[in-house]
């Protein structure tokens, strides 16, 4: 899909607040509540806007820690593959799964509620999923979302 | 901390960020403005920080996905902040992460293919300043993507 400076605009402001009504981000671009009704349901139908996602405090949560890890099977094949995908997707403290291509076969990234807790998930949940080989821990230490090439 | 209502509300509506209030309500057994007292102090409290539209960038012509896991040079005093800083004006990076562990910072950018990400590498990625060492890489799939927390 073609975007022109005004579906930019809109997209913009969405990503930092998705809670804005048609009228008040019209009023913000200067363009009229159906024009940017129409706009936004242009962007939903394309697959541009997929949903929202609720912004909570992790911390506020007692979820004072995040580590991405980086996961290496120790067998491959297409079976194992799939085990792994479906087991790791499983487990609720691992927020993302990524299939990657390079030094690692899958990237996850678990929120936990201190280090002693990751420990729990890493080594009851994780370490003992099928396949699991190698793994490396990074925590987390700080993280900022950019609006990307729009 | 929460009682078991105000985790309900927060479980509900990290699956559904568009639930409408009265269902919601009605999932919880509150009556809407209930409800609303709840969501309204859960924001004051800033336990609810807002909401944010995703994007997905296959749908606007971005078919390449790459993780950039960076090591820096430590021996230069800023340099985290002046890589920071230089990697928040290259368009095509979506996400900045620093980390304690074998890498110091993760860059995660988008291209239209392979031909665009190899300039974007070269010509932006390659001079950023105080680089050690980078590996890539390359998203094949996403399998998970609920970045819910487990309440």
């Amino acid at each position: 899909m073609m975007l022109d400076n005004l579906d930019r605009a809109i997209l913009r402001v969405l990503t930092q607040d998705a809670t804005k009504t048609a009228s008040a981000l019209g009023r913000l671009l200067g363009l009229s509540q159906p024009a940017t009704w129409r706009r936004i349901k242009r962007l939903q139908y394309a697959g541009v806007l997929t949903g929202r996602r609720l912004v909570l405090d992790a911390e506020k949560l007692g979820f004072g820690v995040t580590v991405f890890l980086g996961v290496k099977l120790a067998t491959k094949g297409r079976v194992s593959l799939e085990d792994f995908e479906r087991a790791v997707s499983a487990i609720p403290e691992i927020q993302t799964v990524e299939h990657v291509l390079g030094l690692y076969d899958y990237r996850l990234r678990v929120v936990a509620r201190d280090l002693a807790d990751f420990e729990r998930v890493l080594r009851r949940r994780i370490m003992t999923l099928p396949g699991v080989g190698d793994v490396e821990a990074n925590v987390l230490l700080s993280e900022e979302r950019l609006s990307g090439p729009i | 901390m929460l009682d078991d209502i105000s985790r309900s509300i927060l479980r509900y509506l990290q699956n559904d960020p568009t639930l409408a209030i009265p269902e919601l309500a009605d999932r919880v057994n509150l009556t809407a403005a209930q409800a609303t007292r709840r969501l309204d102090k859960l924001t004051e409290e800033g336990i609810i920080k807002g909401q944010e539209a995703q994007i997905n960038w296959e749908a606007l012509g971005f078919t390449v996905q790459v993780s950039l896991r960076i090591t820096l040079d430590k021996t230069a005093t800023r340099a985290f902040d002046e890589f920071q800083a230089a990697a928040r004006e290259i368009a095509e990076v979506l996400e900045i992460q620093t980390f304690l562990g074998r890498v110091d910072v993760r860059l995660s950018l988008v291209a239209r293919d392979l031909n665009h990400y190899q300039q974007v590498y070269r010509e932006q990625i390659l001079t950023l300043p105080h680089i050690a060492d980078i590996e890539a890489l390359m998203t094949v799939s996403e399998v998970k993507r609920a970045e819910v927390l487990p309440i």
